[in-house]
């Protein structure tokens, strides 16, 4: 079983409510600067979206890990730093293309979106719905709909700069 | 102090270029509990009431409360503390957005600026890094550019920026302080008190968190809380789906929507020749809203960001069009649909958001300004002020002429000029005082109060002036929240704004949003509060201490030269009766309320708190004198 966090950007308010839930997660306080979840607000676009890591297929983040400090969560197929063998070296921070493994600045380890162990805090802070829980283990159907507006919008830029 | 407060309060002197951080008054904090109950004692102590507004002497206080920051629903706010210039009095102005939770990130409860910088500056507070830089170069700019200009130069996408535009440099009299593009600190004109210490913006970001007392106690108060607020239609349907905006036809049908600075209270079509359906929250949703967006941590999201066509654009061209017009902007709200559009009688929405837009770039309350050109109108059509002095036609209902008046108030050009100085001084340079429709000085907001008799009190003694955020009795009278009472009855009304201020007054020390008080109650609020704070507040010490920030607010109007005959209202409202709708030939009366809320308050018939009231209140120590 993959599950991944399915985000839909067009029903985020911007509240950040994920942030702080994380953040309680991550700290025991309400610190938006410790969230492994981050809401990007594009205001000249009024457009607003949380982002955080896809849990992917491919996870260059534990590929490139040279002490094998980052596993697989048999039970939510999350990757997971496994902090006692983790020696800080943030190889995962540069190899993850989507910027979502971080070096944690007060314990010097490698730290990424674990989806709370299958219970991801985001998603039941979210009051839109939002961000919710989804089985990404065949088909990708919602991130293949997300990527084709994507490249809609990428076409149409490249039509208006010929 | 184990959580809610940071504990501590960020003093700036910008006259010597001093910064200090000092702990935070542990005594106060528990009395007052914060945001504008302990900027108003902070206030209180430190400036002399009988201050010119625009002196150094003058202090501004940015004040969050112990729920501010935290993931309680709506726990946003902040307050601005400052003397007002629209008209002397003691202003607790609001606002949500991002910007006060990133205060207490950056580890502060409170921000105190005195003093005047003898060059435009900002300040930059990054965590305990606090720095005043140059702002020479963002002087002039509006809010939008001055946003980009400090991120871009500062590095971090995510500072959060608290700012003038030009209408706050211009010291135009009811300039707001914007925050996050769109958010006002919109009234008594507290931007102009920035502009007057030559602070340009307060940059803000913050990687601390907020702590919380006790952990498990929160969890379930803040879930609560939330349930709550998704149990109430307004707080779960009307204001999700329609914003604010969706009072202007409820207010509408109930006749109390105030027209034509005051003249008439409803907008219909043979009767004003305009129609509020036009610009009513449901037009607003079908053809302008793209999305709804929340201030930090809100769950019921009644922020618009609409987008007007380029039909708009050419009808109501200005030379310096706000840097979003094409773009995207957020409102307009229920206040500035009312205020540029039902008391202009302008019934279009392309120019009202127009107007809307531009007050946010320019960094000036709506409110105000609305009313302020409502009472230029009506002089215009009696014939008292002419196209000599205004350089324009002035009738209502004319598009053009709002949406121009904006650009000319906020930058103090031609008939600008005498706009900015807001409604009163208008009414009284031009020899009509009595078209004046505000209270203490401030120009009433969007509910009239001959139709709905408990705002009338409300208005008549508010500590800052005309304005419907210190006692919203607009709640029970109209919308039946908790429960319906007649609009046009006086009775209990006394009993009904007093409560309501002192509940106010509470939720607005908490640094939580009013809007709350739609879905819950005070006792909602008590499990979150002692949560946070590791303090054991019971209801009762909730709105005490809500009664302790009225009374001390009070106090400070006495000192300031204010008496109980500055609670009042306009004779409009007294002896005009309203001509058409269902609240037709009822007036204000006031003099059915006033005595019984003077007992209630425990007050003198004078309008003084009494010896008793203060020492129960353990205000004793600061009698007025």
């Amino acid at each position: 079983m993959a599950t991944a966090l399915r985000i839909d950007p067009d029903k985020c308010t911007g509240c950040m409510q994920c942030e702080l839930a994380c953040s309680w997660v991550q700290t025991g306080q309400f610190q938006p600067s410790a969230s492994l979840i981050k809401v990007f607000i594009f205001d000249e676009q009024a457009a607003y979206t949380p982002y955080t890591c896809f849990q992917c297929n491919e996870a260059w983040c534990m590929t490139v890990c040279p002490v094998n400090a980052i596993g697989v969560n048999p039970v939510t197929g999350a990757k997971v730093v496994l902090e006692d063998a983790c020696v800080g070296c943030a190889l995962c921070v540069i190899a993850c293309p989507f910027g979502t493994a971080y070096l944690s600045p007060s314990t010097h380890k490698a730290t990424k979106c674990d989806l709370c162990g299958g219970e991801p805090a985001c998603a039941m802070a979210c009051p839109t719905e939002c961000i919710t829980v989804a089985d990404s283990s065949n088909g990708q159907e919602w991130t293949a709909r997300l990527a084709s507006q994507v490249s809609a919008r990428f076409q149409e830029m490249l039509q208006g700069l010929a | 102090m184990s959580g809610g407060w940071t504990g501590r309060v960020l003093r700036v002197d910008l006259s010597r270029g001093e910064i200090r951080v000092e702990p935070l008054r542990t005594d106060w904090a528990r009395d007052f509990i914060g945001g504008r109950g302990l900027g108003a004692r902070y206030f209180f102590e430190e400036v002399d009431p009988r201050v010119d507004p625009f002196a150094p002497e003058n202090k501004l206080i940015f004040a969050t409360g112990p729920l501010t920051g935290t993931n309680a629903s709506c726990g946003a706010r902040y307050m601005v503390v400052t003397k007002a210039p629209l008209n002397g009095t003691i202003t607790t102005s609001n606002s949500g957005g991002h910007w006060g939770p990133a205060l207490k990130f950056a580890g502060y409860d409170m921000l105190i600026v005195e003093g005047r910088a003898p060059e435009p500056v900002y300040l930059l507070i990054c965590d305990d890094q606090v720095t005043i830089r140059p702002a020479r170069h963002l002087w002039g700019k509006g809010v939008w550019e001055t946003e980009e200009k400090i991120r871009d130069e500062v590095g971090l996408p995510e500072v959060r920026i608290a700012s003038i535009g030009q209408a706050g440099e211009n010291l135009v009299r009811f300039a707001a302080i914007m925050n996050d593009l769109h958010r006002a600190a919109g009234r008594n004109g507290v931007g102009a008190v920035m502009g007057a210490k030559n602070l340009k913006a307060v940059a803000v970001w913050g990687t601390g968190g907020v702590p919380i007392a006790r952990p498990r106690d929160w969890m379930e108060a803040q879930w609560q809380f939330r349930r709550r607020l998704r149990e109430s239609p307004v707080t779960s349907e009307g204001l999700p789906q329609f914003g604010t905006a969706v009072l202007v036809h409820v207010i509408n049908e109930s006749g109390a929507l105030p027209t034509k600075n005051w003249q008439l209270a409803r907008m219909k079509p043979d009767e004003t020749g305009s129609d509020a359906e036009k610009i009513s929250g449901e037009t607003l949703k079908a053809e302008y809203t793209i999305r709804n967006k929340a201030c930090f941590a809100c769950t019921i999201a009644c922020g618009r960001v609409t987008h007007v066509s380029e039909g708009g654009k050419v009808r109501h061209a200005v030379t310096t069009s706000p840097r979003n017009w094409n773009l995207a902007g957020e409102g307009p709200e229920y206040e500035n649909i009312w205020a540029l559009g039902c008391d202009t009688n302008v019934d279009d929405m392309d120019a009202v958001i127009k107007a809307s837009f531009l007050c946010n770039d320019y960094g000036m309350d709506p409110i105000s300004f609305g009313a302020t050109l409502a009472a230029a109108m009506e002089m215009y059509e009696k014939g008292y002020i002419d196209d000599q002095i205004t350089g324009m036609p002035l009738p209502f209902g004319s598009a053009d002429a709002l949406v121009a008046m904006t650009e000319a108030t906020a930058l103090r050009r031609g008939f600008g000029k005498e706009l900015a100085e807001g409604a009163k001084r208008l009414c009284e340079k031009f020899g009509h005082p009595e078209l004046f429709m505000g209270s203490k000085g401030m120009e009433f907001p969007a509910y009239d109060a001959r139709a709905i008799q408990g705002m009338g009190l409300g208005y008549a003694t508010s500590n800052r002036g005309g304005c419907h955020l210190k006692g919203y009795s607009v709640k029970a009278e109209i919308l039946g929240v908790p429960y319906k009472m007649d609009p046009h009855a006086t009775k209990g009304k006394a009993e009904l704004q007093k409560k309501l201020q002192d509940s106010t007054g509470a939720i607005d020390a908490s640094g939580i949003c009013l809007f709350v008080g739609f879905g819950s109650e005070l006792d909602d609020l008590l499990p979150l509060l002692n949560a946070a704070t590791g303090v054991d507040y019971t209801l009762d010490d909730l709105l005490k201490a809500g009664e302790r920030i009225f009374n001390l607010e009070r106090l400070w109007l006495l000192r300031a030269g204010f008496t109980g005959a500055d609670d009042t209202l306009p004779e409009r409202l007294l002896k005009e009766p309203i001509p058409y709708g269902p609240s037709k030939g009822e007036v204000n009366r006031l003099h059915e309320m006033l005595p019984e809320y003077y007992r209630l308050r425990g007050w003198t018939e004078q309008g003084e708190p009494s010896a008793e009231k203060l020492a129960e209140l353990g205000l004793d120590k600061l009698r007025a004198g």
